[in-house]
């Protein structure tokens, strides 16, 4: 009966965030009435978290090189280690990483400010003034993470090469030439007129999707927010855990899109 | 000492049913509400007329800001009928409950104003939002109603940094903007000393008779009472219990209300 209980719970909190989602693409043509926010929400979910993506993802380069480099020099193809930095970061790790700090910080941020609206009643005002919370609270929010996660995601990807690369170069012994120009050969390019290689943008892709999710959940259960304090702590800690468990499955659905044979 | 109870609850039958005439703002005819096993409003049956500011009184849990969510369409009857300047708000459609609700105005208990938002953009929200008003008619418009509230000082403070009291104007200015002809009030008292409660009282009093509009106003305080009301309303168990003018309200012998009221109210 519990499980029943939970299954209708869960369902019931996946149809409303499904809505929201919905609901937020068709507010898009209020964009521009609303692109001032859309700065502010943009300046504030990037210069929050710029900082800690570029620590996280360099030392997440840097063991990334160290971890690979070691197995690879059993081998003797160490010199290959800038290719694995490079393509495991601008696939995988730079957009995980980025959309894990995310939804720990703006994210649970996110979930907090509508949930303490919700609990005092500021929605409610927002409701019998006419105003529509989609469009003035949500939308801007979805957005401003939609755009922010793939910028983030190009300088995690950064930082984790060069992260890789201080270790190749100080630990491996690989000159750092040599890794970075296998680094830069490894990400394959489409060419023409799609000369971004298809390993940078299915990262920056993924990094979207990231966005979209985490500010979705987060949104959604900040607006479902009820009882007080407990209520709204409540709300940032399934945002924060749902958001994560989101972007794990999500992960594995985008990547098998892009790179099944 | 006034000797009728005027007892609507047991009388659902005094409201005719059909039309709701021209006069009569308000309409509540046996409307029943509970969450879950917890029955709210039993059977309520209130009229309130155009012009008119009623209070509604009563013990906490009652129904009383139950009954304002059901005039301003954030909550919606289990039975019974509600009418909102003549609209049946069992029935009203999306779209016109959304036109509606800016013809009322609602001060909720804590002002809940937007933390984010300065004093002036909280007020001018209602019309950045749904008017085509330019933005210094907006600006204009924001003015005269700090200035009605006495806040012609406060511009570009943050809720954060105003008092309980200023909140509860700012949130009275914010539900005067649209220029409403119904005004809703949850406690505007609620949390204040008796000198603020007074003058928000005597702002309520100011407001009706300056723009004519038609309130209802919940409160626990028989200053408020006295100062504000032209008709009140003690609330029991979701039900009206005395329904009478003020005076003849704090004289009245019903038990229960001079048992709410004590020996000494206020």
């Amino acid at each position: 009966m519990a499980l029943f209980r939970g299954f209708i719970e869960f369902a019931r909190g996946l149809g409303f965030q499904v809505g929201l989602f919905l609901q937020v693409i068709a507010r898009f043509p209020h964009i521009p009435k609303r692109r001032a926010f859309i700065s502010s929400q943009l300046y504030g979910a990037g210069n929050k978290v710029l900082h800690v993506v570029l620590l996280v993802s360099f030392v997440m380069g840097m063991v990334l090189s160290l971890q690979t480099g070691l197995v690879l020099a059993d081998y003797g193809q160490q010199d290959k280690v800038g290719i694995v930095v490079a393509v495991t970061m601008a696939r995988e790790m730079g957009p995980f990483t980025t959309a894990i700090i995310l939804a720990a910080t703006v994210g649970s941020a996110l979930a907090a400010e509508l949930g303490t609206m919700a609990v005092s009643e500021e929605l409610s005002a927002l409701e019998v003034i006419s105003v529509d919370k989609v469009s003035f609270l949500v939308m801007p929010r979805v957005l401003a993470m939609i755009l922010m996660a793939p910028v983030l995601t190009i300088f995690a990807d950064t930082m984790g090469i060069v992260g890789g690369g201080f270790v190749a170069q100080s630990q491996l012994g690989v000159g750092s030439q040599l890794y970075y120009d296998s680094a830069l050969e490894s990400l394959q390019g489409l060419g023409g007129l799609l000369a971004v290689p298809k390993d940078v943008y299915g990262g920056l892709m993924k990094s979207m999707v990231f966005g979209a999710v985490i500010s979705i959940i987060s949104c959604a259960e900040g607006l479902r927010a009820r009882g007080g304090a407990l209520g709204v702590g409540n709300a940032t800690r399934t945002a924060v855990r749902d958001s994560i468990i989101a972007i794990i499955i999500v992960n594995y659905f985008i990547t098998w899109f892009l790179y099944q044979k | 000492m006034a000797k009728s109870t005027i007892d609507l609850a047991r009388r659902p039958d005094v409201l005719p049913s059909g039309p709701v005439p021209e006069d009569v703002c308000v309409r509540f005819v046996n409307v029943c509400k509970a969450f879950g096993s917890k029955v709210v409003l039993s059977g309520l049956t209130l009229d309130v007329k155009r012009g008119e500011t009623l209070v509604l009184m009563g013990p906490s849990g009652t129904g009383k800001s139950v009954t304002l969510r059901h005039v301003i369409g954030l909550l919606r009857q289990d039975s019974g009928d509600v009418w909102v300047e003549g609209h049946d708000m069992s029935l009203i459609k999306p779209l016109e409950l959304f036109e509606l609700r800016k013809r009322m105005g609602y001060l909720f208990q804590e002002g809940a104003l937007i933390n984010w938002m300065s004093v002036a953009d909280n007020v001018a929200l209602p019309l950045m939002e749904n008017s085509s008003m330019s933005r210094s008619e907006i600006e204009d418009r924001v003015r005269e109603k700090l200035k009605l509230v006495h806040l012609d000082g406060v511009w570009d403070e943050m809720p954060g940094e105003i008092s309980g009291g200023m909140k509860k104007r700012v949130g009275l200015a914010r539900a005067l903007i649209t220029e409403p002809e119904l005004i809703l009030y949850d406690e505007p008292n609620a949390g204040l000393d008796p000198e603020i409660s007074q003058s928000i009282n005597e702002l309520i009093r100011e407001v009706a008779d300056t723009l004519k509009i038609t309130s209802m106003v919940i409160t626990h305080m028989v200053s408020c009472v006295r100062t504000v009301a032209d008709r009140v309303v003690l609330l029991e168990g979701g039900k009206v219990i005395v329904d009478a003018p003020p005076q003849e309200f704090l004289n009245h012998e019903h038990p229960r209300l001079r048992r709410f009221l004590g020996k000494d109210p206020d």
